[in-house]
């Protein structure tokens, strides 16, 4: 087990720096420049562009731009924003509490939902609650963020005058009140996120489900005379979860990377609305940093998810 | 020179008061000048332009309470020398003060200084190459240093300095700044300027405490803590910054105008998008004003039935133009196209460019496309809204449009295409990707078509269109296209440097890296002559005279199609009482901002 990890690890590191090369080279010759604005500019003479052009090293050859960003991860510094004129982590730390917040409560709901509606549909495959749970998958997983967020804004903002839909991050009140305007103020952002979530998660869970439940291993557990409930859990559901697990393990990043439009529709201060803010400021540093953290997080969840099989399915093991 | 004359009439009237300061604006204007060069104008000939003061607080107004701002283009960062885009600006206009700032009107109204200069006080030399300010004495900054003349003359330090890189330093580099004594700085010039109101005035002109960026000065810049925790003399003090998303600031008791700012707290929050941030305004009410509603104004409209709020319209400098490439964008010469050695095939032929002035429906496209978000206009510089010429023909024809090409030779085709010795009237059109322009895009296509001309339309997206970078081939500098639109802000009152995009030196090239300022590639010697003339002369009526000469120069050649005169429109909350300006920043008199009950 830990040669297994620390294999996987040492592999993961020349596909960590392939990603950042790759990254750093599309970032480079996308088109856009942080300071075009001044360049637009009658009043600002051109050798102010020259000058910070200078300043944050634009100037150099790509590859020199590369190892000095490479040399500087390497020591922990994420580099400076041009757009912010501050230091990349501290940007990104300042967006992370709100998005782990409410891009993780999505997850749990959608996890929440999906667990037991998928779960009871496959169990009952072509029952009344089946067709409707599937209707309502389909109808969830069809509908983007974008429209659901304007649908919940339209009702309870506008119509019923409910719910703000300007996310804060800076609610003045404390104690009981704060606890009461983060609620109001995340309900539609996480249910529109989780919702849309939870619609793919329980058609992955339906169908894993449906594939164990006909097994011999799940005729023998009835067989002996356990509950139901042990038969479902215990040994259908255990084992129909290693795909969900993949796939929830992949969208682990997620919660650190955020989720863009609906960030933006309500203007939650996540990563997420950081990144693209930053690719339309073409403030490469950030959108590097992003970019880069993404990557290392979807190799380490995965590696999280294969050691997750070997705990859920024991025939699983490492080599 | 006839106009000159006019001028020099009209100022006489003023003086001796047989026409209203508004009137003679209103007429300025007319003529292709903006407000704040107007009162320069009379300024100069002992007419005052100091801005009357504020008024007092009405009675049902309230004190207290929070004043919520939406800028959803976030604010990122909160040094005026490095601010960018206006919100930006706007951001720290909220703890900076400059020594005055410009009215609707075109008038200073002091804030930092306890006087505005003129010639006749004796602070402005007759020459104009000096001006003396004298500063408000007891001015306060947040943490309690006393304001003085060092703070103003380190501003002028620091800004002019290229390795500082600041945004500013086009007003600071040719001025030379003393210390007179404690509360007096005099600002002199090489040469004589007689728009001596720009450096420490109006959105370029914020000043900054010597003692917290003294050690921040050249390449440090970028380090100094105080470009995110600004320390100002302004009417709110910092209290916590996260970039793009949250600004917020508390009253700042020691302000230097007793008994304001109004308001306890205040809040700029960032993000999202117009739609949703004029909603948030004129729907909901969640904020009291929000910048920037680049939105149709069918939407906004039906937004304001709610009665929350409603819509400020300001104009100041912003046009929207249609540019007809006078270089041929299709051929190559020596590695780059649309080089000035070429000549257009089609627009070399004035009648097509004649043509094409009378097929852009400019009435219509205001009407139905950008409704009170802009005004039809057939000037370069243009004055604010009320002061907009109605003498100036806007003439939008088919017939004549058809019977110019036909006189001179273009046969229509059998495709009902005109053609002339084997060129077919085929143009590419682009502009960035934008609703309102890919509307405009259509109905002047339409017109075209009527009249024989095919156009081939492309929007290009606006982070790649209005980027600078050179191995971009879609940048609206390269104008790889026969026409393009956009829109140029006159960020400065006065027109000298916005008039260098049309000087021959200034062509954007491949040999300046297509940074050059002249993206249309007009040339005429008569304008070059002008514009230097204009940049030596003193008398301000004289140069005025020569601006209106330059602009009916660029119009008149048809090779720039000026199309509206765009407004910047904001929301507010019925309570609210903004004071709002287009020669200065929105929040340029924020002190005076209230609610009403």
């Amino acid at each position: 087990m830990a040669s297994y990890l620390l294999r996987r690890l040492l592999a993961a590191l020349p596909s960590l720096l392939a990603i950042s090369l790759i990254l750093f080279t599309v970032l480079a010759l996308a088109p856009g420049d942080p300071f075009g604005e001044l360049a637009q500019n009658p009043v600002i003479p051109p050798e102010v562009r020259a000058a910070l052009r200078a300043q944050f090293g634009l100037d150099d050859p790509l590859l020199v731009r590369y190892f000095h960003w490479l040399g500087a991860m390497v020591q922990g510094d994420w580099g400076f924003s041009f757009a912010n004129r501050v230091n990349v982590d501290a940007l990104i730390l300042q967006r992370l509490p709100t998005t782990l917040y409410v891009v993780g409560s999505a997850q749990v709901l959608a996890l929440m939902v999906a667990l037991p509606v998928g779960i009871l549909a496959a169990i009952r495959p072509y029952s009344i609650f089946d067709q409707i749970a599937n209707t309502f998958a389909f109808v969830g997983f069809s509908l983007p963020t974008f429209f659901t967020g304007l649908l919940l804004i339209m009702v309870f903002s506008i119509r019923l005058d409910w719910l703000p839909f300007v996310y804060r991050s800076d609610l003045s009140s404390t104690g009981f009140m704060w606890m009461w305007e983060q609620l109001k103020q995340s309900i539609m952002p996480i249910a529109v996120l989780g919702l849309f979530q939870a619609a793919s998660y329980t058609r992955y869970v339906r169908s894993a489900m449906l594939d164990v439940v006909g097994m011999d291993y799940v005729t023998t557990a009835r067989a002996k005379g356990l509950r139901e409930r042990t038969v479902v859990i215990g040994h259908a559901a255990r084992n129909a979860m290693i795909p969900v697990v993949t796939l929830v393990a992949l969208q682990m990043p997620h919660v650190f990377g955020g989720a863009i439009v609906t960030e933006e529709i309500f203007r939650v201060p996540g990563i997420g609305s950081l990144l693209i803010n930053s690719i339309l400021a073409s403030d490469t540093p950030v959108v590097m940093a992003i970019t880069f953290v993404f990557a290392c997080l979807v190799i380490l969840f995965n590696l999280i998810a294969d050691l997750l099989y070997g705990f859920l399915d024991p025939r699983i093991s490492f080599h | 020179m006839m106009k000159e004359a006019q001028l020099r009439d009209m100022i006489a009237r003023v003086r001796g008061g047989s026409l209203s300061r508004r009137a003679f604006i209103q007429r300025v204007g007319a003529l292709g000048l903006a407000a704040p060069l107007a009162g320069q104008l009379l300024s100069w000939h002992g007419v005052s332009m100091a801005a009357p003061a504020p008024e007092p607080l009405p009675a049902n107004a309230q004190r207290g309470g929070p004043l919520r701002l939406l800028s959803w283009q976030g604010p990122t960062l909160l040094n005026p020398h490095f601010a960018i885009g206006s919100k930006d600006q706007e951001a720290s206009r909220v703890f900076y003060e400059p020594l005055a700032g410009w009215d609707p009107e075109g008038r200073l109204l002091p804030i930092l200084a306890a006087e505005v200069p003129s010639v006749e006080n004796g602070s402005v030399s007759p020459d104009a190459t000096s001006v003396t300010w004298k500063l408000k004495p007891n001015v306060k900054w947040h943490d309690g240093h006393p304001f003085t003349a060092d703070d103003v003359v380190f501003n002028w330090q620091y800004a002019s300095d290229p390795s500082t890189a600041t945004i500013t330093i086009g007003s600071y580099k040719d001025a030379h700044v003393e210390k007179v004594d404690d509360l007096t700085v005099r600002v002199s010039f090489d040469k004589s300027t007689p728009f001596w109101a720009d450096a420490f005035v109006g959105v370029i002109g914020l000043i900054i405490p010597k003692h917290l960026f003294e050690q921040y000065k050249g390449p440090k810049s970028r380090e100094a803590p105080g470009n995110l925790k600004p320390v100002g003399t302004g009417p709110y003090r910092f209290v916590e910054f996260r970039p793009g998303d949250v600004l917020k600031a508390e009253r700042n008791p020691d302000y230097h105008m007793p008994g304001r700012p109004y308001f306890d707290t205040l809040e700029i929050k960032g993000g999202g998008d117009a739609v949703s941030a004029a909603r948030a305004v004129l729907q909901t009410g969640e904020y009291d004003y929000a910048w920037n509603m680049l939105v149709e104004d069918t939407l906004l409209k039906r937004m304001e039935i709610s009665g929350q709020g409603t819509l400020e319209i300001i104009y100041g400098g912003n046009i929207e133009f249609i540019q007809l490439n006078p270089t041929d964008p299709r051929k190559e010469v020596d590695g780059e196209r649309s080089s000035i050695k070429t000549a257009h095939p089609l627009f070399s032929d004035p009648a097509v460019r004649q043509a094409m002035s009378m097929l852009i429906d400019r009435k219509s496209i205001q009407k139905y496309i950008y409704g009170r978000l802009g005004r039809p206009v057939r000037n370069f510089i243009n004055a604010p809204e009320r002061f907009v010429s109605h003498n100036i023909p806007i003439e939008y024809s088919l017939d004549k449009a058809n019977a110019i090409l036909d006189k001179a030779g273009w046969k229509r085709g059998a495709d009902g295409v005109r053609e002339k010795d084997g060129k077919r009237l085929t143009l590419l059109f682009q502009t960035s990707i934008n609703a309102p322009r890919q509307k405009t895009q259509a109905v002047i296509k339409q017109a075209c078509r009527e009249a024989g001309i095919e156009i081939e339309l492309k929007s290009i997206n606006a982070s790649v269109y209005f980027s600078a970078d050179l191995a971009n081939p879609e940048s609206n500098t390269k104008f790889y296209a026969d026409m393009q639109m956009y829109t140029q802000s006159m960020t400065e009152p006065d027109p000298q440097k916005f008039l260098t995009q049309f000087v021959s030196w200034e062509v954007a090239s491949k040999a300046n890296g297509w940074q050059g300022r002249n993206v249309l590639r007009w040339r005429n010697e008569k304008f070059d002559a002008l514009f230097n003339e204009a940049s030596r002369e003193i008398d301000p009526v004289r140069r005025a005279a020569i601006y209106i000469e330059m602009n009916d120069l660029v119009v008149g050649g048809n090779n720039l199609q000026p199309l509206l005169h765009r407004a910047a429109v904001s929301a507010r909350n019925n309570k609210i009482t903004p004071f709002l300006s287009g020669w200065d920043n929105s929040l340029w008199r924020l002190p005076d901002w209230y609610r009403t009950a």
